[in-house]
């Protein structure tokens, strides 16, 4: 067990605990600057969706894990930055403006939409926000003149300083590109969770009354979680809109919604490694699943038959593992085993038990 | 000079008239309880400070001004922190991030410069996280700073409670029952620390409690309300010794003891 000895209020503050964890990320860094020599080129678009899942998690994870506000519509706002995006592109506006300004429409729209829907709660949220994306889709099929409609847009290669960034032709500068983005997302969300903003947007999710009594403006909070999230998740559209080439109404339907939400559950609600877990869980799995459907048909000789619905499956039969054995999902897994070994021997079952019995209503001791 | 002043304030809910025509002032430095039976109407009143509800006649003055115009997150900014009967914290986070979000009256970074954590917001939480310290300090918390309120007892939660209250700085206190479901010795600790807060940090007290040991020895003056009105006001020994209070406690009886 590692003892932190404490000798400044900045001690609480920094981003890493103690030396060791940011060495460890440190390795994880250099490993994933590595990785383009690391794997080939296939796998490395696979790391890329990855990447590219893990900011929209993280888009996500801000808005339902941190400040406890359901969303079923977050597709629709992936689809706004994609189209954003590749539609200022066309107009000519250089990529590196035009993502980053496609981020900021798409979290002024999420905060326009914001108002009224977040004063819904619970299961009303979800089913307004559902409407959101299913409206999206049939807006992008009327709006043909912006949009293409049916036939969709294709994203031009993106070109940054002369240097051309292209998914096929140079997979690993656009590795790179989303990865950087990544990173500095990541940065700002860390910083934004140990500022007074991050707090109030967990104090909204645990006490709105107590939120409240102590100053946190609930309806502008919301929004600007609700925003901010839009805003990260329009990049991630923008970014798979050029990962994917091009794309229409069908891409970004109510199934990514889901897909986005499952995500985060799985990863672990209410951490930034959630994120990352549930959009490696949700952008591997698909392949592997092929990988393993080959592999079994190659030793059974049965040929390539495709099981419609293995995806769907897989993924719905993970979750209810995770939900019956997991509720803290992956990254709730990952804290009890490294409690487990940094507290050799001493690790007891119950350590982590939610209790139950010092509820709320409850008042005798 | 009164901090705090209640003018004819009444509320009801359809028909049933919660808090009826209470009127009553703190001055600065007091320590003001609020005793009465169960729905009586004395957390009604905490709800009407907090503006979480709005009376139906009357006037909250707060330091001479009017505060019916204000939302309820605009209340903790002139000054005013509450707990609640029902503890309300925040569950998932640590004791002091609990106390961190106390601060939020005194944010005054914004978005972007919390984005990027500028020096500014770096400056700010160093002076937030001084005062939660001292807070910390004061209520003895320190063996529970890092802890996940989901896994402190009782005791210590209410504990928790108050701290963050004081982690406002606020000039006015309001403590919905401090020492219900504490033990004799929490009680006690319950009792020096706000005598603490009243003598030391100069912050008026209002609060309700059922323990009328704590009332007797913390408080200056003492309102007994019942059914939303108000039965006696005076020093603890003057209400606990009114018939009206008797009455409503114990029921009337013939003869008096």
């Amino acid at each position: 067990m590692r003892f932190v000895f404490k000798k400044s209020y900045d001690d609480d503050i920094k981003l890493f605990k103690h030396k060791p964890q940011a060495f460890y990320y440190l390795i994880l860094l250099v490993l994933l600057i590595a990785l383009p020599w690391l794997i080939d080129d296939f796998f490395l678009g696979e790391a890329t969706n990855v990447l590219i899942f893990a900011i929209a998690g993280m888009g996500l994870m801000l808005l339902v894990g941190h400040t406890g506000q359901i969303s079923l519509g977050h597709a629709a706002f992936m689809a706004l930055g994609a189209y954003l995006n590749v539609i200022m592109m066309q107009k000519g506006v250089p990529f590196i403006i035009s993502l980053p300004l496609a981020g900021v429409i798409t979290g002024f729209v999420g905060a326009i939409i914001a108002l009224p829907v977040l004063r819904l709660h619970g299961i009303y949220l979800a089913i307004a926000t559902l409407a959101i994306s299913v409206l999206t889709e049939d807006i992008i099929v009327i709006a043909e003149r912006w949009t293409g409609g049916v036939v969709g847009l294709v994203a031009e290669p993106i070109n940054i300083f002369g240097l051309d960034i292209d998914r096929y032709g140079t997979p690993i500068a656009f590795y790179f590109l989303v990865l950087i983005i990544t990173l500095l997302i990541l940065a700002a969300y860390r910083n934004i969770l140990r500022a007074p903003l991050g707090r109030a947007f967990v104090a909204l999710r645990d006490s709105e009354i107590s939120a409240q009594a102590l100053g946190v403006n609930i309806a502008k909070t919301k929004a600007t979680s609700f925003a901010l999230s839009c805003a990260v998740v329009g990049i991630a559209g923008g970014l798979m809109g050029h990962f994917a080439g091009a794309f229409n109404h069908e891409s970004f339907n109510l199934i990514l919604s889901i897909q986005l939400l499952l995500m985060i559950v799985i990863g672990g609600l209410g951490s930034i490694h959630g994120a990352f877990f549930g959009a490696m869980v949700v952008g591997l799995l698909p392949q592997f699943i092929a990988i393993t459907r080959d592999s079994i048909s190659g030793i059974f000789n049965l040929g390539s038959v495709p099981i419609p619905g293995i995806e769907t499956a897989s993924f719905a039969f993970i979750l209810i593992l995770i939900i019956m054995f997991e509720p803290m999902g992956i990254y709730g897994r990952w804290l009890k085993i490294r409690t487990y070994f940094e507290l050799f021997p001493f690790y007891r079952k119950n350590m982590f038990k939610r209790q139950k019995s010092y509820l709320k209503t409850e008042r005798m001791k | 000079m009164s901090l705090i002043s209640l003018e004819n304030v009444t509320l009801s809910f359809g028909g049933l008239i919660a808090v009826n025509n209470v009127s009553f002032h703190v001055g600065k430095g007091e320590v003001f309880s609020l005793v009465g039976p169960n729905g009586a109407g004395k957390s009604t009143v905490f709800n009407l400070i907090s503006r979480f509800y709005d009376p139906k006649k009357g006037d909250i003055k707060f330091e001479e001004n009017s505060i019916l115009a204000l939302r309820p997150d605009q209340v903790p900014s002139l000054g005013i922190a509450r707990t609640f009967q029902n503890i309300e914290l925040f569950e998932q986070s640590t004791v002091l991030q609990n106390l961190l979000v106390g601060r939020q009256r005194h944010r005054k970074s914004n978005l972007i410069s919390e984005m990027f954590f500028a020096p500014s917001v770096r400056e700010e939480e160093r002076r937030h996280r001084h005062v939660v310290e001292e807070v910390i300090d004061f209520l003895e918390l320190q063996a529970y700073r890092d802890k996940y309120i989901a896994g402190l007892p009782y005791g210590v939660r209410k504990v928790v409670e108050l701290a963050r209250a004081l982690a406002t700085e606020p000039k006015l206190l309001l403590l919905d029952e401090p020492a219900s479901g504490l033990s004799l010795e929490e009680t006690n600790d319950m009792i020096y620390w706000i005598e603490d807060i009243k003598n030391q940090m100069g912050i008026t007290v209002i609060m309700v409690e059922h323990d009328m040991n704590l009332v007797s020895s913390v408080s200056d003056r003492v309102l007994a309300l019942a059914d939303g009105k108000e039965l006696a006001i005076g020093t603890p020994e003057q209400v606990q010794s009114h018939p009206k209070v008797i009455e409503a406690y114990l029921g009337k009886s013939g003869e008096k003891a």
